[in-house]
């Protein structure tokens, strides 16, 4: 009888067989790459003046940097205007359905931890009909990173109030405005206890590489909300924030170890309040000790989520960077930990497992 | 319905041949041993007395003995519904002989009722003359006022029909345990051992099996071990002691190819097929799935293989369940998601993803009974037409269903031999009565499973003309596209959920190019059926006028009626469909054969409308859905009376 010994730890498996004539044919894998090596020949479909061109082509001109080959990264996506982001990319990718790019993610990232793997989502996609999967993605920690564009609004329906739409939006579907209160993206994930939440604004090309950079180094799942301008269905909806006469005032740069100052010259600060959370006062107002110095590696996630909550639906005082970055052991490398452990008396034997339990012989 | 009932011959369900040889016990007591050559058990009680427990030990001595058997357990949605209820009632019921046998049995040669409650549901089913082992001590005025009894059935002659031994079983658990520590209600709880013990005396069982299965479960508490079986014991003893039963039974083992056995139910067997596939395909089994009755057993079963690189995820819906496994197969893992019914309907739009993408995927749908939560612990045929067309666009895939429990795991091979060679989710429609019910398996050997290695042929270097990848360039014979999976240098491609361009795989609205995609899709899983063998026609004279048709789990009853009909000096052909989607190439030229075609479904008659649409053969359907599986003898009736019409007409169109 022939022993057949496809599966088994120490022999190739057709997947590490495909790598390795990958390997054969092309060489050790490409990591010197330039930002137009990550472009593909399709032609960019979104709408002239899409905040999405912004983002794409940070993506392009960082991801060189990260040290990581063409085809060890695949980007899912689910439906909507960013998830036609996979098909610019020159990476391995799948644009999926609606809302359930981190369970395709979850699997392939389980399946396969040697790959980088990424979702490209947006508010509708990932916070409305995809919100189950997402929270759920965050809690278990698989190694991915999330980039949630969020524009507060439905584009590719053209034009429908969305999750983050401010209470009252006049939309299509909501002609004398919207009812339900919007979800703050940062909030939720970090009452799902994300490891990894950051939020960047698409035009701010480097705080959005920044963030983007501590997202993709980090092990575990990353969630990076990107503020993303629709200029066709919600034009300006973060011009707050753009403005260069306003956005001073109301943003405050999260950095890990300085003090939260901010505005101009310096004049508004976060300090502490009762019950564990988080104020807004006037730098000259109080005393330098009572300004909160930001520590992003907090274990507790609470002071991340108030530092959440200090912004309002109509975007002032909202925290920009990374809000919270700790470490905790990803759900694929427990995985593969227990099947390294189940193999310790040696991999499977089939005849074994098939002859299991009480068996009986009838002889001829 | 017309003529007489067929004469049943030594098979399924109707007059067991019985043989008395005279015996003497210890003690003086002269007892009998009467050699049947069958017999069909029935356990009730309530939902906490263990009685699926007591069946399935019952069920592993029967099958370590040698006989053959089915089994069909039998229990509520509820986990504990209000104790001594009606809705509360949990049943099993085994049928083994010294012969094959293709069911659990139309109706119980003896119930064993260990409530009020059991015995009201389950006395109408057991034949005039039947044996009927009854708890006494359960038989209290309280009991007996919870189901409608005004008098106690045991003392107001109302089971005169029966053979009734009244037995009190519970106390006599009580006494045989009353120095074991445990108090009164705990040791209460051994009853069914008591009881399993008794059976086990009743029909020459070996006990060892048992002893160490009790051993084992209870290893961390010795004292809840030693009182089982002490009952166990005690049970057993009261049988040989006893002057209430003063015949026990032999049933001689059944012969059998020659092998080695195990007895197996359908989700185990489902289980074990999937880890073989992923053994003799080379590729890691990633399974995605979300608890449901009655598939969760397969999600159990698969998480404990994890030495065979079996990963196991356990997901927060059942669209996660199904979308995990297709990521994992897009990263070059057999995909597989496990489910019922209604994860099924939610599945939908990831399937379609999967036909779209053209990924392989092993969807197991082990059925129950609907709509919506239906009868989650009962068995039905119902998903077929949802497995063929429950997706928008046209989205065909292949599917496939199991005969019988152990047929399971060649099921599983099977749809993981099609999803792997034509990169496509296959659906696999097992049922509850599978999913549970067991039988005898021949263990095969590893290495005599099929090879689905060559349907793994990773796409690793450019194949296009301009040394370009074409992810939608396909293999000419089977249709299947290339496969490159991430890692692979110089062959990144992106697949998703639009409309792709036959060959380079980008998004395209053209029309042609969609009609032809639309096109080649069906061609994909219309070509199957070069792979799978013509249709399987059991008619052991091969001139039967009458053929009957079925898929799935009905295999066992109805292969049962046929061999009723051949005994009654009728033809029958049985036609039995492992492939469902698509048919076995000759399946419209067989049907045309025959002056009646008959299909017999646990459904409103789904299979049949698909093979009148296809083949405009005027099917007769014959369907049930009342969570369990046809009798036989009702499924012979229906046979003969259309054998005999058939006759009669074709005589009068003679003259």
């Amino acid at each position: 009888m022939t022993t057949v010994e496809l599966g088994m730890p120490d022999a190739p498996t057709p997947i590490d067989a495909a790598i390795a004539r990958s390997l054969e044919q092309h060489g050790p894998k490409v990591t010197e790459l330039k930002g137009k090596d990550f472009k593909t020949d399709q032609e960019v479909r979104w709408c002239p003046g899409c905040g999405d061109y912004v983002i794409l082509n940070a993506v392009q001109s960082f991801l060189p940097s990260l040290g990581i080959a063409r085809e060890d990264m695949v980007i899912v996506s689910g439906i909507g205007c960013s998830s036609r982001f996979p098909y610019y990319m020159n990476t391995y990718g799948m644009h999926s359905i609606h809302g359930r790019a981190p369970a395709i993610a979850t699997g392939l990232a389980a399946a396969r931890p040697d790959l980088s793997v990424w979702v490209v989502t947006g508010d509708g996609d990932a916070l409305s009909i995809g919100g189950n999967h997402l929270i759920h993605a965050l809690r278990r920690n698989v190694d991915m990173t999330i980039l949630l564009f969020n524009n507060r609004i439905y584009g590719l329906t053209k034009g429908q109030y969305s999750p983050t739409s401010e209470v009252g939006k006049v939309t299509k579907s909501t002609p004398m405005g919207s009812l339900d209160h919007p979800f703050n993206p940062v909030s939720l994930a970090l009452g799902a206890d994300a490891t990894f939440v950051g939020r960047a604004m698409d035009s701010d090309r480097k705080g959005l590489t920044d963030v983007l950079r501590q997202a993709a180094e980090h092990k575990g799942t990353s969630l990076v909300e990107i503020y993303q301008n629709c200029n066709i269905f919600n034009d300006g909806a973060f011009e707050l924030l753009k403005d260069p006469a306003t956005g001073p005032m109301w943003t405050i740069p999260l950095e890990h170890g300085k003090p939260l100052v901010f505005g101009p010259d310096g004049a508004s600060c976060v300090v502490r309040e009762d019950f564990g959370g988080l104020r807004i006062a006037e730098t000259n107002q109080v005393d330098a000790s009572e300004i909160v110095v930001h520590d992003a590696t907090r274990e507790d996630p609470s002071y991340a989520f108030a530092l959440s909550r200090l912004s309002s639906q109509d975007l002032r005082y909202t925290p920009m960077g990374v809000f919270r970055k700790v470490q905790k052991p990803s759900y694929e490398a427990m995985m593969s930990e227990q099947l390294d452990e189940a193999r310790l008396q040696g991999p499977g034997d089939l005849d074994a497992l098939l002859a299991g339990g009480d068996t009986w012989t009838v002889s001829a | 319905m017309t003529g007489p009932n067929p004469t049943v011959a030594p098979s399924e369900s109707n007059g067991a041949l019985a043989t008395t040889v005279s015996s003497s016990a210890p003690g003086g007591l002269v007892k009998s041993v009467v050699e049947l050559d069958r017999v069909v058990i029935r356990l009730a009680g309530d939902s906490g007395d263990g009685m699926q427990l007591t069946g399935n030990r019952f069920t592993s001595e029967t099958a370590s003995f040698g006989n053959d058997l089915k089994t069909l357990p039998n229990f509520p949605a509820e986990i504990r519904a209000p104790t001594g209820t009606l809705p509360g009632v949990s049943s099993f019921q085994l049928q083994f002989a010294d012969h094959d046998v293709m069911t659990p049995g139309d109706a119980p040669d003896v119930l064993v009722a260990m409530n009020p409650a059991a015995l009201k549901a389950n006395l109408g089913e057991l034949p005039g003359g039947g044996l009927l082992i009854l708890d006494s001590d359960e038989f209290t005025p309280r009991n007996l006022a919870k189901v409608g009894y005004a008098t106690n059935p045991i003392e107001d002659g109302s089971l005169e029909g029966w053979q009734t031994v009244s037995v009190p079983l519970t106390s006599m658990t009580t006494d045989a345990l009353k120095d074991s520590g445990l108090g009164k209600k705990e040791a209460e709880r051994s009853k069914n051992m008591f009881t399993l013990g008794l059976l086990s005396w009743m029909y020459h069982r070996p006990t060892e099996g048992t002893i160490r299965f009790l051993e084992r479960q209870f290893r961390r508490k010795p004292e809840i071990a030693a009182a089982n079986i002490a009952a166990f014991r005690a049970g057993y003893n009261y049988g040989d002691t006893t002057e209430a039963f003063a015949v026990s039974y032999e049933i001689k083992p059944a012969p059998m190819k020659p092998g080695r056995y195990r007895n197996i139910s359908g989700n185990q067997a489902l289980a074990l097929g999937l880890v073989a596939a992923g053994q003799r395909s080379g590729l890691p089994i990633f399974l995605g799935a979300y608890p449901i009755t009655p598939a969760s057993d397969i999600l159990h079963e698969l998480s404990r293989h994890k030495a065979f690189g079996v990963r196991t995820f356990q997901a927060e819906d059942e669209i996660a369940g199904i979308g995990a496994a297709l990521g994992a197969s897009f990263g070059g893992a057999l995909g597989i998601t496990t489910t019922s019914g209604p994860g099924v309907a939610l599945k939908a739009e990831t399937i379609g993803l999967a036909v779209m993408t053209e990924l392989p995927l092993v969807i197991v749908d082990v059925q129950r009974g609907g709509p919506s939560t239906g009868l989650p612990t009962k068995t039905e045929q119902s998903d077929l037409l949802q497995a063929m067309f429950g997706r928008n666009g046209e989205a065909p895939i292949p599917v496939i269903a199991p005969r019988s429990p152990g047929d399971c795991f060649d099921a599983a091979v099977e749809a993981a031999r099609i999803a792997l060679t034509y990169r496509t989710p296959v659906m696999l429609l097992s049922d509850g009565y599978l999913a549970n019910g067991a039988e005898p398996w021949a263990i095969p050997e590893a290495a005599s499973l099929p090879d689905l290695a060559p349907g793994v042929a990773f796409a690793t270097e450019p194949n296009g003309e301009d040394g370009e990848f074409l992810p939608y360039l396909r293999d000419p014979e089977t249709l299947a596209r290339a496969w490159a999976i991430p890692g692979t240098a110089g062959m990144q491609h992106r697949i998703g959920g639009l409309e792709k361009a036959d060959k380079t795989g980008n998004i395209s609205y053209d029309p042609a190019n969609h009609d032809f995609m639309t096109r080649t899709r069906q061609a994909k899983i219309d070509g199957i059926a070069a792979s799978i063998p013509l249709t399987d026609v059991e008619d052991p004279d091969g001139d039967a006028r009458v053929a009957v048709i079925g898929w799935g789990s009905t295999y066992g009853p109805i292969g049962a009626a046929a061999r009723r009909i051949r005994s009654s000096g009728r033809k029958v052909a049985q036609i039995h469909l492992r492939h469902i989607n698509p048919f076995p190439s000759d399946l419209g030229e067989v049907l045309a054969r025959y002056d009646r075609v008959i299909c017999p479904e646990m459904n409103l008659g789904q299979l049949s409308l698909l093979l009148r649409a296809k083949y405009l053969v005027d099917v007769q359907s014959h369907t049930q859905v009342r969570g369990l599986p046809f009798r036989a003898a009702e499924l012979a009736a229906v046979i003969q009376d259309a054998i005999d019409s058939t006759t009669a007409s074709l005589n009068g169109a003679q003259q």
